[in-house]
Parts: C-alpha cells; sequence; structure tokens
C-alpha cells in the first residue's frame, strides 16, 4: 500500500541490481485510483502507480435511450427506478489470476520448474534457499525473486551465492501478487529448464490467497514454532503441496512434536508431502533436492505441451 | 491485509464493467465471500470504504453472501458440511476431505444506475 494516498498498489519496487529506499509520486498534481501502470525509474527500479480516470467517463452513456434490461442481467426490478442490476459473476481476484495464467504459459513454454516458498518470518526460509543454492548450483540454472517489505538484504544474500535473484519490496504490502511475479521475471534471466524459487513474504496469511503462476506452493514450518500453526493459519496448510519441516537438528532441545504437527496438516491436506530437514546440519536436503529435480525433470518434459 | 488488495479488486471489477455497461453510478455491490475463503468481511468492508473513495463505487453498500463450507468426505463417499476447515467430517470423524464449497470470493452482482 501506498503511504502518500493510501492506495492498494502504489509502493511495489522492482529493484534492478540494486536498491534505494525512496518513493516516488513522479510530480502528479493530481493523485487519484484507477489505471494501474508502471514507471521505470532513473535507478532502474520499477514503480507501480494508479491513476483516475474516472471524471472521463461522466459524460453521458444512454444516447437517450433508458434501457433497463440492457446489461447481462437483462432484467429490470420493479421498484427500482433508475437503478438496474448488473449480474457479474467474476471473482474477486480475476486480474491476479489472469496475471498468474500468463506465468503459468511463459513458465511451461520454458519447461521452468517453479516454487512459491512462503513461511513465517524467522523460519529460516533464505538459510534453506541459500544452502539449497549453494548445493544446487552446477545440476540446473536457477534463479529467485525475493519478497520483502523492505530492504534488499534477502536479494544480496541469494546473489552472494552466484544465482541471479530480484528483489521485489511490497512497501506495506503483506504478499507477492502474480503481476509483481510478471514484472520481476522480465528483468530476470529465466534460463529454459531452469528452477525458479520465489521467496514470498514471511506470512503464514495473506500469500496463501494469492496465484503466483508456481507449479507448487511449498509452506516452511520450523520446530522452534508452534506444533499447532497449521490448525491456526489453516489456509496455507490447505494449499501447500509440500510442507518441509526446517531447523529438526534442534529438535533434541525441544519438546516440539512432529508427528502431532504434521497430523494437523495432513488434517487440512490430506496426503500432504513432507520432508523433514536442516539448512544448517544437512539432514534430510537430498530428499528435498530430489523432489525438485523431480519435479524440474516434468517441468523439462511438459515444454511446449 | 490483503483485505485491502482484495478490495481494490472489486473496485477493478466494478471499474471494468462500467466500462462496458456504461453506468456510472454503483449503489449496491453483492459479493459471496465463503466461510472458508480467507477473508474477513469486515476487513473487505473497511477497505472497500478506502478504496472507492473517488469512484463510481464511492458509498456503495457492501452486501455480502457467506455460503457455508462443504466438503467431500473421500472415506464416506458423500459430500459433508465443514463450518471449519480443520473440522473433522461429522459422518465417520476422519479428515479425508476435499473443500467442495465455501471458498468462494465473487463479485455477484451489482446494482447500479
Amino acid at each position: 500500500m501506498c503511504t502518500v494516498c493510501g492506495c492498494a498498489e502504489g509502493e511495489t519496487k522492482i529493484e534492478a541490481g540494486h536498491a534505494h529506499g525512496h518513493h516516488h509520486h513522479h510530480g502528479h498534481d493530481h493523485h487519484h485510483h484507477d489505471h494501474s501502470h508502471e514507471h521505470v525509474g532513473p535507478d532502474g527500479k520499477v514503480y507501480r502507480h494508479t491513476h483516475d480516470h474516472d471524471h472521463a467517463h461522466d459524460d453521458e452513456h444512454d444516447h437517450g435511450i433508458i434501457d433497463l434490461g440492457r446489461g447481462p442481467a437483462g432484467t429490470e426490478v420493479p421498484g427500482l427506478s433508475q437503478t438496474r442490476l448488473v449480474a457479474i459473476e467474476q471473482d474477486i481476484l480475476a486480474k491476479n489470476d489472469s496475471f498468474a495464467a500468463v506465468n503459468r504459459q511463459l513458465f511451461a513454454a520454458k519447461g521452468v520448474f517453479v516454487l512459491n516458498l512462503m513461511s513465517s518470518p524467522g523460519s529460516g526460509k533464505t538459510t534453506l534457499l541459500t544452502r539449497t543454492l549453494t548445493d544446487l548450483k552446477g545440476r540446473f540454472a536457477m534463479a529467485v525473486i525475493e519478497g520483502d517489505q523492505q530492504t534488499s538484504f534477502d536479494a544480496d544474500r541469494i546473489r552472494a551465492t552466484g544465482t541471479p535473484a530480484i528483489q521485489v519490496n511490497t512497501g506495506k504490502g503483506c504478499h507477492l501478487d502474480a503481476q509483481m511475479v510478471t514484472q520481476a521475471v522480465g528483468r530476470l534471466p529465466v534460463e529454459t529448464g531452469s528452477v525458479l524459487f520465489i521467496e514470498n513474504v514471511g506470512n503464514l496469511v495473506c500469500p496463501a490467497g494469492f496465484d503466483l503462476g508456481e507449479a507448487h506452493k511449498v509452506v516452511v514450518l520450523s520446530v522452534t514454532e508452534g506444533e499447532d500453526k497449521p490448525l491456526k493459519y489453516p489456509a496455507m496448510f490447505a494449499g501447500a503441496d509440500l510442507l518441509l519441516v526446517n531447523k529438526v537438528d534442534l529438535l533434541p532441545h525441544l519438546t516440539f512434536d512432529v508427528a502431532r504437527m504434521i497430523a494437523y496438516a495432513r488434517q487440512l491436506k490430506p496426503g500432504l508431502r513432507v520432508i523433514e530437514v536442516s539448512a544448517t546440519a544437512g539432514q534430510g536436503l537430498e530428499a528435498w533436492y530430489g523432489w525438485i529435480e523431480e519435479g524440474l525433470a516434468k517441468a523439462a518434459a511438459g515444454r511446449g505441451a | 491485509m490483503h483485505e485491502l488488495a482484495l478490495s481494490q479488486g472489486i473496485i477493478d471489477v466494478v471499474r471494468d464493467q462500467a466500462a462496458v455497461q456504461g453506468f456510472t453510478k454503483v449503489k449496491t455491490v453483492r459479493l459471496v465471500i465463503g466461510t472458508l475463503s480467507h477473508v474477513e468481511p469486515e476487513a473487505i468492508a473497511f477497505g472497500f470504504d478506502a478504496v472507492s473513495r473517488g469512484t463510481i463505487a464511492e458509498g456503495a453498500v457492501l452486501d455480502i453472501e457467506r455460503p457455508p463450507g462443504q466438503a467431500f468426505c473421500l472415506s464416506c463417499e458423500k459430500p459433508v458440511p465443514l463450518p471449519e476447515r480443520s473440522d473433522p467430517c461429522p459422518e465417520c470423524g476422519g479428515h479425508q476431505l476435499m473443500v467442495t464449497g465455501g471458498e468462494e470470493m465473487r463479485v455477484k452482482e451489482l446494482e447500479v444506475e
């Protein structure tokens, strides 16, 4: 959300290799909300704005005819003079989903295996990702889209592994949306037959609702968190395709009941695949890498199909 | 607060329809928000108030239908009600449930002039 105006999508920044912290409004006299569009700032970052053009639609549309049945509803409602019903039946996320479909098509055409990684802040998601990138280097090409509200610290950590990464700062936004991914992908070298990791904003609530065009949603839950988290954040676990239980090397020091947590998660998603890992000690990582390679092979086989 | 983004989604739908249908004022927006969806109706209403300002939907009444959760129990092989996502099957007590309803988030219709 934009701090200047409170609009929902004004503050998203997609860096081009480096990050600055400022927020442009490009000197518009009027600050309205309607058309979304983007600018590339002098620093190479992308700014998404909304501008209002409603006033352009204030002219007469009826051309002398009052046709109450003109809309798709095709109905006239007695007693509602000058008022009509318009049936819409459109998903609220239609816009997001259309961008997700574009992303999915692009990924399918290039045989790119795309994972949307989601978790609470502090689950060790970035550490797991940097370890994964380091270990899998040379096996296949990889790239990363990093989502955070602020800073490019995480993208910097990813780039230190030699993997191309782009940071999307959502400003006050609590999740990545499909359009942000579309924009980011345009600025990232995503090779044919590669793996693209999208590290979502650390949040177990909002990211669950937004399809990014990924092949799979992967939820990371660390054993230093509560084992009842699946029940507290059901939408996230119900939508997951893989659950990575991280920091299992710490289990001897904790009372975390892994079996109970997995049972909770499977209440929400029967048959959910679970891999227990430790990003620092290395436990379980080969199973995780095997799962990625299997998915990549499928994505590559389906290319252009 | 992803409800704010969703409220913006509602405004997007309204604006697109206004361009096609040629209406200039929205009096009521009827939404269908399933009880299993990841959305709080109160937060949608709050977000809608904020993002509708200065648009043709400013001041519109939000009328929200809440269809209940429904699932198909793979064990019982029949549809069952599912008030909460983590609830067991009311028949067998199991969790082999596929959600079949209550997740929808739609703009159903608009009352316009």
